[in-house]
C-alpha cells in the first residue's frame, strides 16, 4: 500500500477533483459536445441580451420594415428602399425576416436570453424546493407531527400573500399568530392534550408522519396537469418573464423531491450515516454534507433535462400567446407567429424549432455525461 | 468517579419492534429483538458478544449508542442512566462512545476523501482549527497503519482491510472511552482479520479503550475478549470469562457453538454436536426456555417455566435449569 502510493506520487502529482472531472469529461465526447453547445448558447444569450437591449440597440429586434416582409434567409436588404438606421447590422438577413419585416436573427438573439434565464431560474427554484422537501421526507420521514402544525404551516403561506396584495397589517398579524401558535401550542392546550379521551385532543397528538405529509403534497401537485396549471396561473397573473420563471419552477419540483427522498431512504440505512450520527454530527450537516452529495447525481441529471423542458414549456406558453408579452421576442413566439406562414416562409418555424431542439438536446447529453463524471467509482484508480 | 465502577452497565434492557400489517398498518405482533439483557463492561476491558444471525447482538450495540431507543431497562454510562436521554442530551456523550461497522464498503462515505471523513469526526470536538485538524488526521492514519499521504483518496481506492482501518481511525478521532465493534472482522479474510484484531489490541493497550466486540465467531471473540456473553434469541444464555467459555462451557448452546469451530488438525477426532432445527422466529418465541426446540437436554419443565439467569460460580452465569 505505502509502496504503491509512493510510486504513484513520483510518477505524477495528484490531481485536484476539478482536473479529474475535466479528464473524465474529455473522454465522453457526446457530453463534451453538449457542454460546448451549451457554453456557445450561454455566451450567445448573454451577448444577445446586451446587443438587443437598451434605447438604441446594436441589433434591433423591433425594427419593422413593411417593404421587406418574409424575406428568405441570407437574402440582402433592398438598400435604396430603407432608412439607413433600419438596415440589418450584418448587412444581410441571416435568418430572413418575419411578416412585419423584423430581422429574425436579432429576434432569435433576444429570445436566447429569455430561454436561458427561464431554464436556469425555473430549474433552480425547482431544485431548491425539491432537495429541501425530499431531504426532509427522506431523513425526518419517520417522525410524526401534529395536525395543528400542518394547518399552521399551510396558513403560514397565506401571510406573504396577504402582505404582497396590500394587506400588510393582517399579513404580519397572521404570521405572528401562527409562529406564536407553533411555539406555545403545547403549553396553551395542555389540559386538552393531557386528557386523551377528549376527542378535541386528537389534532394535538403527534399522529401524522412527516413522510406522509410531504409525499401526499407531492401527489396532489402531480395530479394537476402542470401545463394547464401554469396556463391558469399565467392567465391570472400579469404577463411577465419573471412570473413565468417562478411559476414553471413552482410546478416542476416534484420529480426532484421524489428522487431525493428515494435516495435518502436508502442512504439513511447505510453505515456511514449511522457513523456520522454516532459522532454527534448535526442532522442538517448529515443531510447536506454527507447524504446530499450521494443523492445529487440523479437530481442533477433530471435538472439538466428539466432545464430543457422548462425552455420547452416557456416556448409552448409563448406559442399559445401566454408567454412573455410582445414585442419582446422569445423562441416560442417566433415559432408561434411563424406557423401562419409555414408554407410560404418555413424558416420562421424551422429556425426557432431547430435551435430549441439543439439546445434541449445538448442539455440532455451533458446531463447524461454529468452523471458519469460525478460518480467517483468511475474515476480512474490511483 | 470510582475506578472500579464499570464504564457501562446494562440492566434488563428490552427492545421490541412492532410488525405492522395491512392497509391501516395495525400492529400484528412484536419482534422481541432484545428481551432482557444484563451485562457490564469495565475500563480497558473487552466484552465479547456472540450469537448467530438475528439473535439481537447488533441491536444491543445500537441501543447502547442510543441510535435506537430502548423500550425498557437501564443503561448506565459511568453510573448515569442514559436510557431516557434525548438526542440533545447525548451530544456530549457522543465522543465517549464510538462504533466500528461490519461492512467496510458501506461504512465510509463514497463521496468524501478519507481525510475529510476523519476530519468530520474532529469537527465535532470543536476548538481545533483547520491546520491542527489536518495534523491530527495524519497522526490518526499513522496510528492505524495507513500512509498519511493517502488522505486525498476516496474509499473505493482501498481494500476491505484498509477501509476497516480507516473506520477505526474515524472512531478514534474523538478519543472515545468505549468502542462498539459490530462484527468488525466478519467481512475480512482470515489473515486481515488477525491484523485488525492485533491493531484493536494495540490501541486498547495504548489508550485504555473498552471494547464491546460483537461477532458470530466464537474463536475471534475468545481471542480478543476478557469476558464473553453468548446470546440466543434476544437473551444472554451464558456470561463468563473467555477462559471459562472455552474450558468449561455449561450451556448446551455454548457447547454446540464451540463444537462447530473447525479444527485445523485433520486427524483430530473431535466430536461435532450439530444442532438440529432452526432458530424460532423472534416474532413468536416459545414460552419457557428459548433454546428448548434445539436443546439435547430438554425436559418438560423447560418448555413452560421462564428460565432465570443463575450464578454458577464467581463471574459465571448461565440461563439453564440443567446445569
Amino acid at each position: 500500500m505505502t509502496a504503491t502510493l509512493n510510486n504513484l506520487e513520483t510518477e505524477h502529482p495528484p490531481r485536484t477533483p476539478f482536473q479529474e472531472s475535466w479528464r473524465l469529461l474529455r473522454k465522453n465526447k457526446l457530453a463534451l459536445c453538449g457542454l460546448a453547445i451549451f457554453l456557445l448558447f450561454a455566451v450567445t444569450a448573454l451577448m444577445g441580451f446586451f446587443l438587443t437591449s437598451g434605447p438604441n440597440p446594436i441589433f434591433n429586434p423591433a425594427t419593422i420594415r413593411l417593404e421587406e416582409k418574409l424575406r428568405q434567409p441570407l437574402s440582402l436588404p433592398k438598400v435604396d428602399e430603407l432608412h439607413e438606421e433600419d438596415l440589418p447590422r450584418l448587412g444581410i438577413y441571416l435568418f430572413g425576416t418575419d411578416d412585419l419585416g423584423r430581422d429574425v436573427f436579432a429576434r432569435m438573439l433576444q429570445g436566447a436570453w429569455v430561454s436561458l434565464t427561464v431554464g436556469f431560474v425555473a430549474v433552480g427554484i425547482a431544485i431548491i424546493i425539491g432537495v429541501f422537501l425530499g431531504g426532509v421526507a427522506g431523513y425526518f420521514g419517520h417522525k410524526r407531527v401534529r395536525v395543528d402544525q400542518i394547518g399552521a404551516i399551510v396558513l403560514l403561506f397565506l401571510g406573504p400573500v396577504l402582505i404582497s396584495t396590500g394587506h400588510q397589517f393582517y399579513g404580519i398579524l397572521l404570521i405572528a399568530a401562527i409562529l406564536g401558535h407553533l411555539k406555545f401550542a403545547k403549553r396553551i392546550y395542555r389540559p386538552l392534550i393531557s386528557n386523551p379521551s377528549n376527542w378535541l385532543s386528537l389534532p394535538f397528538k403527534e399522529t401524522i408522519l412527516v413522510d406522509t405529509v410531504v409525499m401526499r403534497f407531492v401527489d396532489i401537485m402531480l395530479c394537476f396537469p402542470s401545463f394547464f396549471l401554469i396556463l391558469t396561473v399565467v392567465a391570472l397573473l400579469p404577463a411577465s418573464i419573471y412570473n413565468i420563471m417562478i411559476i414553471i419552477g413552482l410546478t416542476s419540483w416534484m420529480g426532484a423531491t421524489r428522487f431525493v427522498r428515494a435516495e435518502f431512504l436508502s442512504l439513511r440505512e447505510l453505515d456511514f450515516v449511522t457513523a456520522a450520527k454516532a459522532l454527534g454530527i448535526s442532522d442538517w450537516r448529515i443531510i447536506f454534507r454527507h447524504m446530499l452529495p450521494n443523492a445529487i447525481a440523479p437530481v442533477l441529471v433530471s435538472a439538466t433535462i428539466g432545464i430543457a423542458s422548462a425552455i420547452l414549456t416557456e416556448a409552448g406558453l409563448s406559442f399559445l400567446g401566454f408567454g412573455v408579452p410582445p414585442p419582446h421576442a422569445t423562441w416560442g413566439n417566433i415559432l408561434s407567429n411563424g406557423k401562419r406562414f409555414i408554407f410560404d416562409a418555413p424558416w420562421l418555424t424551422f429556425i426557432p424549432g431547430f435551435f430549441i431542439l439543439i439546445v434541449v438536446l445538448s442539455f440532455n447529453l451533458f446531463g447524461e455525461g454529468l452523471r458519469d463524471i460525478l460518480n467517483p467509482k468511475l474515476r480512474e484508480r490511483h | 468517579m470510582n475506578a472500579t465502577e464499570p464504564i457501562l452497565k446494562v440492566e434488563g434492557m428490552k427492545k421490541h419492534f412492532p410488525v405492522q400489517r395491512g392497509f391501516f398498518r395495525h400492529v400484528a405482533g412484536w419482534i422481541k429483538a432484545v428481551d432482557g439483557v444484563d451485562f457490564f463492561i469495565n475500563h480497558g476491558e473487552t466484552l465479547g458478544l456472540v450469537g448467530e444471525s438475528g439473535c439481537g447482538k447488533t441491536t444491543v450495540g445500537r441501543l447502547i449508542l442510543k441510535l435506537i431507543e430502548p423500550d425498557q431497562g437501564r443503561l448506565l454510562y459511568r453510573g448515569d442512566d442514559i436510557s431516557q436521554f434525548s438526542q440533545n442530551d447525548m451530544k456530549p456523550l457522543r465522543k465517549e462512545m464510538q462504533v466500528i461497522f461490519q461492512d467496510p464498503y458501506g461504512s465510509l462515505n463514497p463521496r468524501m476523501t478519507i481525510g475529510q471523513t476523519i476530519e468530520e469526526g474532529l469537527r465535532t470536538i470543536g476548538n481545533i482549527d483547520g491546520n491542527e485538524r489536518k495534523e491530527r488526521v495524519k497522526e490518526l492514519f499513522e496510528l492505524v497503519g495507513i500512509s498519511p499521504s493517502a488522505c486525498g483518496l476516496y474509499p473505493h481506492e482501498f481494500s476491505g482491510g484498509q477501509r476497516q482501518r480507516i473506520g477505526i481511525a474515524r472512531a478514534l478521532s474523538v478519543e472515545p472511552t468505549l468502542i462498539i465493534c459490530d462484527e468488525p472482522v466478519s467481512a475480512l479474510d482470515v489473515s486481515i482479520q488477525a491484523q485488525i484484531i492485533n491493531l484493536l489490541n494495540e490501541l486498547q493497550d495504548k489508550f485504555g479503550i473498552s471494547y464491546m466486540f460483537i461477532s458470530h465467531d466464537l474463536n475471534v471473540v475468545g481471542y480478543i475478549s476478557d469476558r464473553v456473553a453468548v446470546m440466543y434469541l434476544g437473551q444472554i444464555m451464558e456470561y463468563t470469562t473467555a477462559e471459562k467459555i472455552f474450558d468449561n462451557p455449561l450451556h448446551p448452546y455454548t457447547q454446540a457453538l464451540l463444537s462447530a469451530i473447525p479444527d485445523p488438525d485433520p486427524d483430530s477426532l473431535k466430536e461435532i454436536h450439530t444442532l438440529s432445527g432452526d432458530v424460532p422466529s423472534p416474532l413468536d418465541p416459545p414460552p419457557g426456555c428459548k433454546f428448548q426446540g434445539r436443546c439435547p437436554l430438554v425436559e418438560d419443565q423447560c418448555k413452560h417455566e421462564e428460565i432465570e439467569m443463575r450464578r454458577i460460580s464467581e463471574g459465571h452465569h448461565v440461563r439453564c435449569r440443567k446445569v
